[in-house]
């Protein structure tokens, strides 16, 4: 699977947890880019990412990811289901 | 409203709780309101959010307090003002292991010293619950505690003084003693659920590290879910009939078939013996006060003929209603309804097969609805469901099944009577009308939480409530049990009105549907007219507060003689009664008025 149709899973999840279909994702994106992206949900969309793609992150990850780029890279490194 | 339906897809209510809560408060139901405060041992939000959606989801909205991170013991028992003026009717207090300070962790010590390690960490607890009934006298729930996934002396630690594992075991024990003893506390028993989830899955040490979540995300659902039910129950919203399919479901076979030889039930073989197991365990429900009906397509005579198999546990006896012909389900599970005065939101279907289980799905969205693949995994789904939790276990509860049979005699009788008045009186039925007692006290919250119908105000008490207004100077109670020559009908009615000069208010009137049409609520008018006068009242007024299941009632004060006063577009009226020469409308009961009515 190439980052392509990743990205567009990865934006279906995001449209789920904060429960908006107008969402875009960029690899840029980051929390200030989202109104509900705050940590509550933050620990929602990580761990409904790991669900889609049959990963953990792993801890230094959760904390240190910056943007919606660094979370693609450790999907397609790491992702059992893409 | 009931849209989450257990079994559910924890991961996928998680991911899309947002939507699931937007749809739910969109979809136009009336819910009752409740305070619910959420005190935390470790994070909570995620708790609570999904406690939000099941709550939602069964006609309850719950407003929520929740504590600062690990404040659950600050908050009960040093206070906060947040918390005070917020005014729970419920608290929650959600700790885990994580949050004993007192687990052994040396093996120095005496087992005294372990003993007194156990004393104290239930005495921190103990403060915490004694300062909650002290502020708030409402219903606390109280998750006892996991056992932890990592044991450094392995088997050891299930049983050795320095064993984490029976330390906690000890605890849960001593938790359970307490609950027993003390009213309006109940446990949340996450021991099971994180046994039933498996430890493995349930331990998450990465969720604490980063969120101060005590267990994995993935099963806070569960958690949410087991709490719910407890509300749930405490709130009223209990399933009261368990209905149940024939062939397939309660014997192996089908009875018009293969006759009553045929079918498989009892020891002989394992098929016989899953239903005999099946049997037992529905039975056992019908001990909890559960109405048992049965809905089959079949001869009624084919029915009966399965039912009185020498090995069925459940007999033709056991049933409050046998449905068995070639209706639709739906309408004969409509038609029971009817005839037991009941919602058929009350009740749960269970049948083997999927057709029918859609067919009650699509047309009576409101019936719980499971469809049996497995005898096991039917036992199992139904357990989980929380349908029948118990939260209180009234004499009542004990006796309904006998209540019932004796309504079905009353029928029979009823047919031969062409004159109604005539029946009633030959039904010899006998009242009981008192003030509240303690010893009642129990019972009366019970139906005054789950009377939907024949409910003028449809206003809900906890027991803590429930027992200021027993002690109120202002306020005039009545409670009504009613007997005849068929059997005692429990305590079945409740009045509460305020007094306010020489005006009396009517906050609560309510009866069980199981008596409708017998004269009671007249018996309890000439009794609170009566009350009234010793106490110098001249008015009353009575409000009728209209919600979707009250209809019945739309008319009573009318039927009874008050006048109209007001009546709002939403439906409400206001009505009022000049008790000036106010004569005794009842003709066909013959009343007790006294202190005593008590619970037996």
């Amino acid at each position: 699977m190439n980052k392509n149709e990743i990205m567009n899973r990865l934006t279906n999840v995001f449209r789920d947890v904060f429960d908006d279909d107008s969402i875009v994702i960029t690899p840029s994106t980051t929390s200030a880019d989202i109104e509900d992206w705050d940590s509550i949900e933050h620990i929602n969309l990580v761990g409904a990412v790991e669900n889609e793609f049959g990963l953990r992150f792993r801890m230094k990850e959760v904390s240190g990811m910056k943007n919606v780029g660094e979370m693609l890279d450790i999907i397609c490194e790491r992702g059992k289901n893409v | 409203m009931n849209r989450i339906l257990y079994p559910f897809d924890g991961k996928l209510l998680r991911k899309n709780r947002k939507k699931l809560r937007r749809e739910l408060l969109a979809d136009g139901s009336v819910r009752i309101k409740r305070r619910i405060a959420v005190l935390g041992g470790s994070t909570c939000d995620d708790i609570v959010l999904m406690l939000e959606l099941f709550l939602l989801d069964s006609g309850i909205e719950p407003e929520f307090y929740i504590s600062d991170y690990n404040k659950f013991y600050e908050d009960a028992v040093f206070g906060s003002e947040k918390l005070d003026s917020f005014s729970p009717d419920i608290v929650f207090i959600h700790t885990t292991s994580r949050n004993l300070t007192m687990l052994p962790d040396r093996t120095d010590e005496s087992p005294e010293q372990i003993n007194e390690r156990l004393e104290a960490q239930f005495d921190l607890f103990k403060q915490v619950w004694t300062s909650i009934a002290q502020k708030f006298a409402c219903p606390i729930i109280q998750n006892n505690f996991e056992l932890p996934l990592c044991r450094q002396s392995g088997n050891y630690d299930g049983w050795g003084y320095y064993g984490k594992s029976a330390f906690i075991s000890r605890l849960n024990v001593m938790m359970s003693d307490y609950a027993r003893k003390i009213n309006g506390f109940y446990i949340n028993d996450i021991s099971y659920l994180s046994a039933c989830i498996g430890l493995e899955k349930w331990h998450d040490a990465e969720a604490w590290y980063l969120y101060k979540y005590a267990m994995s995300l993935d099963v806070i659902p569960d958690l949410a879910y087991s709490a719910a039910c407890i509300i749930k129950s405490i709130c009223g919203r209990n399933k009261k009939v368990l209905d149940l399919d024939l062939d397939n479901t309660l014997w192996g076979g089908v009875i018009g078939d293969d006759g009553q030889e045929g079918i498989e039930i009892g020891h002989e073989t394992a098929v016989g013996q899953s239903f005999t197991e099946f049997q037992s365990f529905v039975k056992e429900y019908k001990n909890y006060g559960v109405l048992l009906a049965v809905c089959s397509k079949n001869d009624e005579e084919n029915a009966l003929l399965g039912l009185n198999h020498p090995d069925c546990i459940l007999k033709p006896d056991d049933f409050a209603s046998i449905k068995a012909n070639w209706d639709s389900k739906d309408r004969n599970i409509e038609s029971a309804a009817e005839e037991l005065n009941l919602l058929t939101e009350s009740f749960v279907f269970i049948d083997d097969n999927p057709a029918e289980c859609e067919i009650i799905k699509a047309q009576l969205p409101e019936t719980a609805v499971i469809n049996l693949t497995s005898v096991q995994e039917a036992m199992y789904r139904l357990s989980r469901s929380g349908y029948f939790e118990i939260t209180s276990l009234s004499a009542d509860d004990l006796k309904r099944s006998e209540m019932y049979a004796a309504n079905a005699k009353r029928a029979a009788v009823r047919k031969r009577y062409s004159d109604y008045s005539e029946y009633l009186l030959s039904l010899e039925m006998r009242a009981e009308i008192s003030d509240f007692t303690p010893l009642a006290l129990g019972r009366i919250t019970q139906l005054t939480n789950k009377s939907n119908q024949f409910n003028l105000t449809t206003r809900r008490y906890t027991e803590k409530e429930m027992e200021k207004i027993a002690e109120s100077d202002t306020h005039i109670r009545l409670c009504g049990r009613l007997s005849d020559k068929f059997g005692d009908n429990g305590i079945v009615s409740v009045v509460i009105g305020r007094c306010e000069g020489d005006t009396l208010h009517i906050e609560l009137w309510l009866m069980s549907c199981r008596i409708l049409k017998r004269g009671m609520e007249l018996a309890m008018l000439d009794s609170l007219a009566e009350k009234c006068r010793e106490r110098g009242i001249k008015r009353i007024i009575g409000y009728y507060f209209k919600t979707a299941k009250n209809n019945m009632v739309s008319e009573l004060f009318g039927s009874f003689g008050f006048r109209l006063d007001e009546k709002s577009d939403n439906g409400d009226s206001v009505w009022s009664l000049d008790l000036d020469g106010y004569k005794n409308k009842n003709k066909s009961i013959e009343v007790r008025t006294g202190e005593k009515n008590e619970q037996k």
